[in-house]
């Protein structure tokens, strides 16, 4: 299959802060790749990079088969960009933002037009079309900014955390839209910061951290590496950490994990809520008491903590300043 | 398409998109409409009773009101780089830069936008001006001149504001970094007083500020100079229309060019 976006050892530098450290990315045509990290691991700048938005200070580019860095503007006819947070004007209606964005392709005026309704449908907001965005949701403003990416129909497409800050209910509304997207044939390349996400979206993740790959594979391959679901019990004060461990041996597929702090075992198991109803019939068995019981599919840190051997950091404060 | 039509079609998108606001937005209203009308009524009323006529020759009102004009415009130019700034901090100008449009129609856009709206503000201030007594005493031309010598000062000034709210970033730094050269500009200036009033190094800052040329400059095209008030003996006061045409294009020479390479490399955050 022919590769949609090359990235070859992008090295971006903010003072002593390494935004990109060496990045390498390839993404095979109409295939969805998830790139997976916390705040601050460069999954933003890795995005800016390959939008023009941002001159690394290394590396090479290449994205619908145009070299980023020699012709930006040529590359910005081939893709579609959606932010972190909804950059669609305010005082503007949903048709004036989606019709000034086609004119801006050059697509013509009535084209332009023409292509808003359709998108204003697609995206199920019609009916707040010639309302100013202002009043609107943030699940709508997302839809909305997510439609203005699309409005040239690119054949690449980015998202960068396309449902963060979004509802529950949002943030599914926002992955029926995208899988429809990619259903079309689309390439997209998607960053996020829940492992949900990027499992229910993305054929391959990338886990990246400090501004390289650490991990890529699919999403089934990154679980086996982190080790799958876990039980998870905590005990009230004073319960008996030691004998909750004796009386959990043998049960789910590793050893279990004891965080004497918090009182938590943790067990890693492979049969559902089977295992977790097991582990308490034999802790309620041995007269100890819980707290607090729970199955927990594996998160962000999970995964970070299983490849890195540290958690997710919280972000550091990068100035991402165009001083290139 | 060619590169110009192109580059034309986008910075029209954008004026009109920013144009857009000012019915939109109750804010920008009031400060298109309403404040200018509230210069020109405070400055006749407080000041204008005040100070009275001075050296000016003619009625302060009528030596008042192109000083008002020029405040204003060159005010509002602080409005040009707010906008800016708050597009870049929502994002909108990340947005603008993915796409496949001319690199200079943004600011462009935005610049040609606020000419429009000094357009209006310019009409109304006018037509307040015409309410509490001033007077056109020219032709209908040279009039036109004086308005258009205004807007085209505000013009290059808005390219400067757009430069510093694309360093800056940030709406707020934008205002208040603005107004501390601003407000001297302005006033250390014949906008509101006459020049032979101010002490001597105030006096020969404002015999070359160009406010003071283009205030005069106004006042020479609107017919609202005095013989008997002679202008201060100084190259530019003597050829105001001049030498605001000249700090003009300097100003544009500079600004465009810095303000587009700013733009190339902004970000929001």
């Amino acid at each position: 299959m022919p590769t949609a976006i090359r990235a070859t050892g992008l090295v971006k530098k903010y003072g002593a802060v390494t935004a990109l450290d060496g990045l390498d990315l390839e993404v095979a045509e109409g295939t969805v790749l998830g790139l997976l990290g916390p705040n601050g691991a460069g999954k933003t700048t890795a995005v800016r990079v390959l939008t023009t938005l941002l001159r690394p200070d290394a590396g090479h580019a290449e994205v619908a088969g145009v070299d980023v860095l020699r012709h930006p503007r040529e590359l910005r006819r081939r893709i579609g960009v959606s932010g972190q947070y909804a950059a669609v004007d305010e005082h503007l209606t949903g048709f004036e933002n989606l019709d000034m964005v086609g004119r801006l392709y050059h697509l013509g005026a009535a084209a332009s037009r023409a292509r808003a309704r359709e998108l204003l449908d697609q995206f199920d907001l019609a009916h707040a079309a010639e309302r100013v965005v202002k009043g609107w949701s943030g699940g709508m403003r997302r839809r909305l900014d997510l439609a203005g990416a699309l409005v040239a129909r690119p054949p690449v497409i980015f998202l960068d955390e396309p449902t963060t800050g979004l509802d529950p209910r949002g943030r599914v509304g926002m992955w029926d839209v995208i899988e429809e997207l990619v259903r079309g044939g689309t390439t997209l390349l998607l960053t996020t910061q829940y492992l949900e996400e990027a499992d229910r979206l993305a054929d391959r993740i990338a886990v990246i951290d400090r501004g390289t790959v650490i991990a890529l594979g699919t999403a089934d391959e990154l679980k086996s590496q982190v080790g799958g679901e876990q039980v998870e019990v905590r005990l009230p004060v004073g319960g008996d950490l030691t004998a909750a461990v004796r009386a959990a041996a043998g049960l789910g597929i590793g050893e279990p994990v004891v965080d004497e702090r918090d009182r938590r075992l943790t067990v890693p198991v492979d049969g559902g809520t089977g295992d977790l109803r097991a582990l308490l019939d034999r802790l309620d068995r041995a007269g100890i008491l819980v707290a607090e019981a729970g199955l927990r599919r594996p998160t962000l840190d999970d995964v970070f903590l299983a490849l890195t051997g540290h958690a997710a950091e919280e972000p550091e404060v990068v100035d991402e300043d165009g001083a290139a | 398409m060619s590169v110009l039509v192109e580059g034309a079609s986008d910075a029209w998108v954008i004026t009109r998109r920013n144009l857009r606001k000012i019915l939109r937005v109750p804010d920008v209203l009031v400060f298109t409409t309403l404040s200018p009308i509230m210069f020109v009524l405070l400055f006749a009323y407080v000041f204008g009773n005040a100070i009275g006529t001075q050296d000016t020759g003619v009625d302060y009102k009528e030596f008042l009101v192109p000083g008002i004009f020029a405040q204003t415009v060159v005010f509002g130019a602080t409005f040009t780089g707010y906008s800016l700034a708050e597009d870049l901090q929502k994002g909108i100008i990340d947005r603008f830069r993915s796409l496949p449009m001319s690199s200079s129609s943004v600011v462009l856009g935005r610049t040609v936008a606020d000419i429009g709206i000094n357009i209006v503000s310019l009409v109304v201030m006018a037509l307040t001006g015409l309410v509490v007594g001033w007077r056109i005493r020219s032709s209908v031309l040279e009039a036109l001149a004086g308005f258009v010598v205004l807007l085209v000062f505000a013009f290059a000034i808005s390219w400067i504001m757009a430069t510093v709210a694309l360093l800056v970033r940030t709406p707020e730094v934008v205002n208040n970094a603005s107004f501390i050269v601003i407000f001297p500009v302005t006033f250390i200036a014949n906008t509101f007083v006459s020049i032979s009033n101010l002490p001597g190094p105030l006096a020969s800052f404002a015999n070359w500020n160009p406010v003071s040329a283009v205030c005069q400059a106004a006042r020479e095209l609107f017919g609202n100079t005095d013989p008997s008030a002679p202008v201060p003996d100084v190259w530019s006061m003597q050829h105001p229309v001049l030498y605001t045409l000249v700090w003009v294009v300097l100003i544009l020479a500079v600004f465009v060019p810095v303000s587009i390479r700013q733009y190339q490399r902004a970000t929001s955050r």
